[in-house]
Order: C-alpha cells, then structure tokens, then sequence
C-alpha cells in the first residue's frame, strides 16, 4: 500500500507542476495585451511598456518563470491588475460557495445515478432499461446550463418555490439557492456515470457470489441494494473521480446562468478584464483541486478493494 | 520486393475483423433501430441546416421593427427575438454555424489523438511515457475552464474553438485508441505479421490500425456532440461564434432575459441543440453495435 501511496503521490506532484507550467505558458503567449487592456486604447507605448515593467513582464520569459514557481511554492500566487489586491484573497472569498455547489452536486449526481443504473441494470434488456438508457443518451446531448435556465423557468418563474440566482441569507438560503445550480451542474456528468455503472453492475450482477446469495433465497431487493449497490460504490466512487474535472468545469457555466459568486464567476470577469494574474491562479487552484480529488478517490478505491493496489 | 522473405503481392492482408465487418455492417445497421433512429434524426436536422438558405422564412439578421418579441404568430411562426429578428429563420442559420463548427472542430483531434494512440500503444517505452503525463496534464484541467482559457489567449470565436479543441481534445482518443492497441499488439495476427517480416509501418497501417480505429469513429459522434454543446456554450458566455451570426448559444443567453414573457426564445435552441445531441448519440450507438461483429 505505501508503494502504491507514493506513486500515485509523485504522479500528482508531476502533473500539478505540469498544470503550472501549462498555464504560464498559455498566460504568456501573448503579454502585452493585458497593460494594452487597461490603459484603454490610447495608450503611449511608453506607458505600456513602464505598467510591464511594474508586472515584471519585461523580464525574460524564464526567469519570470522561476519567479512564478517560485511564489507558488510559498503560496503566492500574484497580485490581481485590476483590484490591486493578493489573488489567493479574491480566490479565498469565493472558494467556499463553489467548493459547495460541487460538492453538492456530486451528492446529487450520485444519488440519482445509483437507483437509475441499478434499475437499468436489474431489468437489462427491458422496458425501464430502455427509458433509462434513452434518457441517458438524451441527456448527453443537451448543454446542462440550457437546462438550468429550463429549471428557473419551472420552480422560479412558473412555481415561485425557488430564487431565481443570486445567493440568499442564512444557512437556509444558503442551501436554498444553490439547489437549483448544483441539480444542474450534476445533470451534466449524470449521463456519463449512469451509462458506465449500468456496464459495471450487469458484470456484478453476473458474478458468482450474486448467485450464491440468489441460491441462498435471500430477497431479490437485499441482493441488489446490499450486495450489487456495496461491491458498485468503488467502480462509482473512481467514476465520480474521473468526472470531477468535468463537473468543476461546468460549475463556471452554472455560476453564470444563476449569477453566483464563485471562482467561475471571478474567471470570466477575469478573462474580460484581461486579469492575467487571477486567470492564472484560478486556473491552477481549479487544476489543482482536480488533481486532488482524483487522488483521494484512487486512494479511497485502493484502500476499499486491494485488487487495485496490486495492479 | 525482390527477397523472398518478402510478403507476396497477392497475399490478403485485410485484417479478418474488417473483412467480416465490410460484408454484415450494412445488414446488421439495418437492424438496428438506434442506427436507424440516430442516421433519420441526424440526416433530418442536417438537411434543414443545409436548405436554410432556401427554406427558412427571413433573412437572419432581418429585423422586422414593429414585430418585436411577438411570439407565436402567423407572420413569423416561432415568434422574432428583442431585436424583431425571426426566430425560426435563426434556429435554422444558427443550425448551418454550430454544426459545421462542431463537425470541423473534432477532425484534427481524431485524426492526430487516434495516430498518437496508436503510435504510443505500439511502440511504448519512453515516447509512450511522455505523451502519457501529457495527457494527464491535459486531462486534470477541468475542460470548461481550459478551453475558456484558451480562448483567452487566442481570442474569441471559431478560431478559438477550433484551437482550443485541437489542443484539449486529442487525448481522449489517444487514451482510447492506445488501450485497444495495447492489446492488438499482443494478438495472433499481429505476431504473425511480424514474423512475415513485415515492416512496422505496414503492421500498423493494414493489420492494427482497422483494428483499433472503429472505437475512435464511433467515439467521433459522441465528440461531436461534446464539440457542439462546447461551442453552444462558449457562445452562451459571449465567448463563441460572435454575432450577428447566429448561434444557439447567443441566442440562448438572449432570450434569458425575457424568460418571464417569452419562454420560447431562450427553450428552442436548447431544443434543437438536444435534438441534434440526441440524433448524433443514438447513431453513435447503432454504429457501435453495427461494427461489433459477435452483436
């Protein structure tokens, strides 16, 4: 188990420096257009080029990049063009509202995945399969965001019952307004988990000790719920893992369509504002987060079923 | 081909998957009534794309001043948009931009994913190294946010998408297309091949290639999809097709603000861009189970 930790443990650390360097890559093909950004459009060479100096733009590209990992490795992750204010603060601010619309969602993503594959998978071949597996591929095809404005539409709108966006007061609202964004976000990655777990609860459903406990003449009800749903939760927990990244992608569409707050919000406004600094370290936060959470849920899925471990 | 360790000219080297396949596709796509569904719902939603010139009732920046946000009337069928523009006329142009885009964004991520796949899985060692922590860099970015940031540095538009597509989604078919090859390599046929004396080009192109290639066609529906509901969305954050070109996208974000009167405008192009999801998936699917011979 240790060897299998420090493996998957160094490949992280690969990958999140791969992530970093990525970025700055990316933020760097072209510098000059962030100082042209905010100094309007009239803007003398002159003062351009003293705003890249102040940045530190003007130096050559690597040791600009050695400065960066530099101020990565003890946490700092720049200061923002526009609010003039350290990004870790900004990304501190909005971290908390969608760390919960994800987390959120993928409770919701699970729970309507479980029942869904397992009746698929229990009635394969039948009529409850069929309606599944239809809406399943229905669901792959529409963009989840579109289907937010569709849920505002119902409960805001028409019923009243929910807030339209924004975020309300007290725990209450709190949970109240991120309802709708976090079904949302996880009807996006619903699809996806529902089609692989069906494939891996046919092949439980298949094995041997599902037709000893059937031999058995336990209920069919406790074989499916007991034994098929317990020896599922690993193949759903890596899934979910793997979707992750997904699922924290479309929380930047979802904050929009129901006007939260959160990183995703804070990196398109970036993004308009040219706020390169912020684009930067959102991205490698949300990167980063990614690459945490599939760590946990490799570990967690190794830790449940040491077959993984031996591989 | 002068030594006689050489192949001879005439020898079939089709590999025999493809040969069984070649005959009984057709047979067995006719069958399948997902094939059948996904090829009408896709042929239908890409012929009234194409023919929008011709069928659609308005130009789709026509703008019919005192017509504005109408809804459902006889003069314009699905109703015009806040700037009098009709809505039909746009769903049908905005069809023409988003799948061509959609279609054209997925090319070279199949055509470069699929040989890098094949070329790592086959040869492995430390190319197949490097390109693997590659893709998991690629991989641990959430999508959305590379491919917005993407657009970013390369600026707004089809350009955008087309670039941020080339670069983020190669490595799901260079995954896919490398763990089939992984065990093609390992097959009979391909041992038999090598024995032959068979140069590795010729291995890869005519004994693994046919074998490895059908996942990554099937998976080009689906990336299709992805690729559509990708640019639909850029378009919705204003950082997509730009208007006036019309987009289900933009015209999804501009019919937001007028959910309360008129519904239709920000629904409808979320329908069509489903239909279309739901027409390419379930072909996807029925050329899945067309191509697996023991099905």
């Amino acid at each position: 188990m240790a060897r299998y930790i420090a493996g998957r443990l160094a490949a992280a650390v690969l990958v999140v420096f791969g992530v970093s360097v990525v970025t700055f890559l990316f933020l760097h093909l072209e510098p000059g257009s962030a100082a042209r950004t905010l100094l309007g459009e009239h803007a003398t060479p002159r003062a351009i080029a003293a705003l890249q100096r102040e940045w530190g733009l003007n130096a050559s590209l690597p040791s600009q990049f050695v400065r960066y990992i530099n101020g990565i490795i003890h946490g700092n992750l720049g200061t923002s063009y526009i609010y003039q204010i350290p990004t870790s603060r900004l990304i501190g601010e909005r971290i908390g509202l969608t760390a919960a619309l994800v987390g959120l969602a993928a409770l919701f993503a699970v729970v309507m995945t479980v029942p869904l594959a397992t009746l698929a998978a229990a009635k394969k071949d039948q009529f409850a399969d069929h309606v599944v597996r239809g809406l399943s591929v229905l669901g792959l095809g529409f963009p989840s965001f579109w289907f937010g404005i569709v849920l505002i539409e119902i409960f805001s709108v028409h019923l009243h019952v929910l807030p339209v966006g924004g975020i309300g007061s007290g725990f209450g609202g709190y949970l109240e307004s991120l309802l709708l964004p976090a079904i949302t976000a996880a009807i996006g990655i619903v699809p996806i988990l529902v089609r692989s777990l069906r494939v891996g609860m046919i092949e439980i459903l298949d094995a041997e000790f599902v037709a000893t406990a059937r031999a058995k003449g336990l209920r069919e009800i406790f074989v499916l719920f007991s034994i098929v749903a317990r020896n599922a939760l690993i193949p759903t927990v890596t899934l979910l893992g793997l979707n992750i990244a997904y699922l924290i992608g479309s929380t930047v569409i979802v904050e929009q369509v129901f006007d939260l707050n959160g990183l995703g919000s804070l990196l398109l406004s970036s993004i308009l504002n040219r706020d390169f600094p912020v684009v930067q370290a959102v991205t490698i936060v949300l990167g980063t987060s990614v690459v945490l959470i599939n760590l946990v849920t490799d570990l967690l899925a190794a830790r449940l079923d040491p077959r993984i471990r031996l591989r | 081909m002068s030594t006689t360790s050489a192949p001879r000219e005439d020898f079939d080297e089709t590999p025999i998957a493809r040969r069984s396949t070649a005959n009984g596709f057709w047979r067995r796509a006719r069958r399948s009534p997902t094939f059948i569904a996904g090829a009408s719902i896709t042929g239908m939603i890409v012929l009234l794309a194409l023919l929008a010139p011709v069928i659609s009732p308005y130009a789709p920046d026509h703008q019919d001043l005192y017509n504005i946000l109408s809804g459902f009337s006889h003069k314009h069928l699905l109703g015009t948009d806040q700037l009098g523009r009709d809505e039909l006329s746009r769903l049908l142009w905005a069809a023409r931009t988003d799948l061509q885009v959609g279609f054209i964004a997925v090319i070279f991520p199949f055509l470069f994913g699929s040989l890098l796949g094949t070329l790592t899985g086959y040869f492995g060692g430390w190319f197949d190294n490097i390109v693997m922590r590659v893709v998991d860099v690629v991989i641990a970015f959430p999508f959305y946010v590379f491919v917005i940031g993407l657009v970013f540095v390369v600026g707004e538009g089809t350009k955008g998408i087309y670039i941020a597509f080339a670069v983020v989604d190669w490595v799901i078919y260079a995954r896919a297309v490398r763990s089939t090859t992984l065990v093609v390599r390992e097959s009979d046929y391909v041992a038999a091949a090598r024995g032959g004396g068979l140069t590795n080009v010729r291995i890869l192109w005519r004994h693994v290639l046919p074998n490895t290639i059908t996942q990554a066609v099937v998976y080009v529906m689906n990336d299709i999809v992805l690729a559509i509901v990708a640019v639909v969305t850029l378009g919705y954050l204003g950082l997509g097709i730009q208007p006036p070109t019309p987009d289900w996208g933009s015209m999804i974000s501009d019919g937001q603000p007028f959910l309360t009167t008129r519904w239709e405008l920000a629904t409808l192009p979320g329908i069509a861009v489903a239909l279309t999801g739901l027409g390419l998936s379930l072909l996807g699917d029925g050329l899945a189970d067309a191509l697996r011979p023991q099905s």
